[in-house]
């Protein structure tokens, strides 16, 4: 469902990301790792939207998307999470999953300053979506705090909610373990297992914590220093000499 | 420290001399075709030397004069109290709001033409502040132009009634409409920008809007503005001693009372106020809204915001037209109270008069807004006796404004939605 042919990014005189290249199917879980500064963050970026990518094609769903706008891009269903969590701090933790339903939530000016029956039956259902995903994310009783009061973990687990809210098809998530304790790492990785099983999506992750990667992904993609390094399966990359050396370090 | 103290000290105490002397002490003076440079009298350099003296013993002492100052016991008896819940906020804030518009009704009958005729220019800036209090405070983009999308609804007005003879009610609509307009087509390449970039636009926006009503004469009238505006209608009466417009009936004869040119002003000012109190109702709803929700999002962490599909430009662009429309009210509405407009009424100050009332509110906070709205309008009038000093002492209390309560009179609270627990 998403295609990345031969992405480049240079910024300047830099040449962050060269001719990288993946793959995710539906219902996958395809991870990328490589050391720090390899470019991980910077393909996340350009897929997203964030960036304009200066070569190669991303795909998704057939259409080309290089160079959209993020916001059209989410919207198409390739929603992401950031390495530094990125929540609306002042807000609550409802109001966050409200903000992340807006489009779904596309009601016109006049019906909402009217509080028209409609209008009320949407904002009942955005609660309730709201409600159900802080249920799924154990968040529920904490919904009325403000989101920037929340222990770091609980606001990873957060962000994936306010991701999810929007019924997203492609999750990309940026070091969702980083901070975390192993408990807490544990509960992230069956809550993204879950996310393909049960609710349909596919998921890119960037994570630098090797025993959450080789566990639940189904492909892992390998960069160095902006370059693809070796793709495969958790068993292929992890005896893969060249990955060892670059990344994994000899045992 | 002593005598880096000192030398603080000093150096404050000849910036006050060097600042003062020329602007209290030195006067130009024509003598016939000539003009001459007079020096200070006695009494003002004596004055200006003290002031001086003073500034210097209080950077000198400065660390010990805040230190006691620190010690005394908070003048607000409600400081340092645990915020109350939102539920009872929420009432108390309700029951303020209506106390504030039952006290606004009973006003006019009570008060003297005069405070009548200012409560009325309250309002206007009231409305003018609630509105860029979403560009200001809500959107979280900084406008220094305001003033245009005001000059938009007040012309609006009084040129459709120069050459089309329209009525005040039907321009109020129009009005507001255009400026939206205006604030729409503006809002489109500039919002791109962020931050300083964002207002030195504006502000060039709001200097061409002017400088435009001042040049287009044919038009505009240029400089000498427009006069003859009427005033509303009740229902087809007018308020004026004659009918002006065929069709029409007098107030006074319709009611058989007497004539008194203090119905057209007790009006007017209930028109202000049904006004202001709308824009009051419609904000505090948006607040509440999507919308509302956006605009916060987008200000508080605007790459998060676009990448769960939150379009920058769009939000951005309500935010800025939903200002420039209650600014086009309030055009309407200032241009029937004044009769006369010129590009005079809105010069760069009054930006920065509007601005400053959103700040010193408290950004985002609508009771602060309304309260600020009303100090800082009636602050310079009743400054009024020190004539040329008024305007230092507006800025002295503003800056003590900024040391004392630097996130505004009534900072903004939020209004959370409360997920209720399903059983």
């Amino acid at each position: 469902m998403l295609e990345v042919k031969n992405l480049s990014m240079r910024f300047g005189g830099l040449l962050a990301v060269d001719q990288v290249s993946l793959d995710v199917q539906e219902r996958e879980i395809v991870s990328i790792i490589g050391p720090n500064g390899a470019g991980k963050t910077t393909v996340f970026n350009c897929m997203s939207g964030f960036y304009k990518p200066t070569g190669g094609q991303i795909i998704f769903d057939g259409q080309e998307i290089q160079g959209k706008p993020d916001y059209r891009i989410s919207r198409m269903g390739m929603v992401r999470t950031f390495q530094h969590v990125r929540l609306f701090g002042k807000m609550t933790v409802v109001e966050n999953l409200l903000v992340a339903q807006h489009r779904h939530l596309n009601t016109n000016l006049i019906s909402g300053l009217l509080k028209t029956p409609n209008y009320r039956k949407r904002e009942q259902k955005s609660l309730d979506r709201a409600a159900y995903w802080l249920e799924r994310v154990g968040l529920i009783d904490l919904a009325n705090r403000e989101a920037g009061n929340l222990a770091y973990g609980q606001q990873r687990r957060l962000e994936i909610a306010r991701c999810m809210v929007t019924e997203p098809r492609l999750l990309m998530l940026d070091e969702p373990a980083a901070g975390l304790n192993p408990a807490e790492t544990r509960d992230l990785n069956q809550l993204i297992v879950s996310l393909k099983e049960d609710y349909n999506v596919s998921v890119v992750l960037i994570e630098h914590d090797m025993s959450l990667v080789m566990e639940i992904s189904d492909r892992i993609n390998v960069i160095n220093q902006g370059r693809p390094l070796a793709s495969g399966t958790p068993e292929e990359v992890r005896n893969n000499d060249d990955v060892i050396k670059a990344y994994l370090g000899e045992a | 420290m002593a005598t880096q103290n000192l030398r603080h000290a000093l150096f404050c105490a000849v910036v006050t001399l060097v600042i003062s002397y020329p602007i209290l002490g030195l006067n130009l003076e024509a003598w016939g075709t000539n003009v001459v440079l007079t020096g200070a009298n006695t009494t003002t350099v004596i004055s200006v030397l003290l002031a001086a003296v003073a500034v210097f013993l209080f950077q000198l002492f400065r660390d010990r004069i805040m230190g006691t100052l620190g010690k005394l016991p908070p003048i607000s008896p409600f400081a340092n109290r645990e915020p109350m819940p939102q539920a009872k906020w929420e009432r108390l804030k309700s029951a303020f709001l209506t106390l504030l518009i039952i006290a606004g009704l009973i006003w006019p009958f009570v008060a003297s033409r005069g405070a009548v005729d200012l409560s009325t220019l309250v309002l206007i800036y009231i409305m003018l502040a609630l509105g860029l209090n979403v560009v200001v405070g809500l959107a979280g983009l900084l406008d220094l132009g305001y003033v245009a999308f005001y000059a938009v609804g007040a012309y609006t007005f009084a040129l459709l009634s120069q050459y089309f003879g329209v009525s005040f009610w039907l321009a109020l609509p129009i009005g507001a409409l255009l400026a939206a307009t205006f604030g729409f087509l503006l809002g489109f390449p500039v919002l791109r920008l962020r931050g300083d970039y964002l207002a030195i636009v504006t502000l060039g926006f709001g200097e061409i809007i002017r400088i435009l009503l001042n040049n287009w004469t044919q038009l505009t009238g240029g400089p000498n503005g427009i006069g003859g505006i009427p005033d509303p209608t009740l229902f087809g009466m007018e308020f004026g001693r004659r009918v002006r417009e065929e069709g029409n009936t007098s107030f006074h004869e319709t009611f058989g009372i007497a004539y008194s040119s203090e119905h057209k002003v007790i009006f007017l000012y209930l028109i202000a106020l049904v006004l202001a109190v709308i824009t009051a109702l419609v904000i505090r709803r948006l607040m509440r809204m999507p919308v509302g929700r956006a605009w916060e999002a987008l200000r508080e962490d605007e790459i998060a915001a676009r990448s769960l599909g939150l379009s920058r430009t769009a939000v951005k662009l309500s935010a800025f037209t939903i200002g420039a429309f209650f600014a086009g009210f309030a055009g309407t509405v200032f241009a029937s109270k004044q009769g006369f407009i010129s590009p005079e009424s809105f010069v760069f100050l009054e930006s920065a008069i509007i601005l400053a009332i959103v700040v010193l509110g408290g950004m985002g906070s609508q009771i602060g807004v309304i309260l600020a709205a009303i100090a800082v309008t009636i602050l310079p009038e009743l400054a009024r006796e020190f004539s040329e000093y008024r305007m230092l002492i507006f800025g002295a209390a503003m800056v003590l404004m900024m040391v004392w309560r630097p996130q505004g009179l009534m900072p903004m609270r939020r209004t959370h939605i409360e997920l209720k627990k399903q059983e």
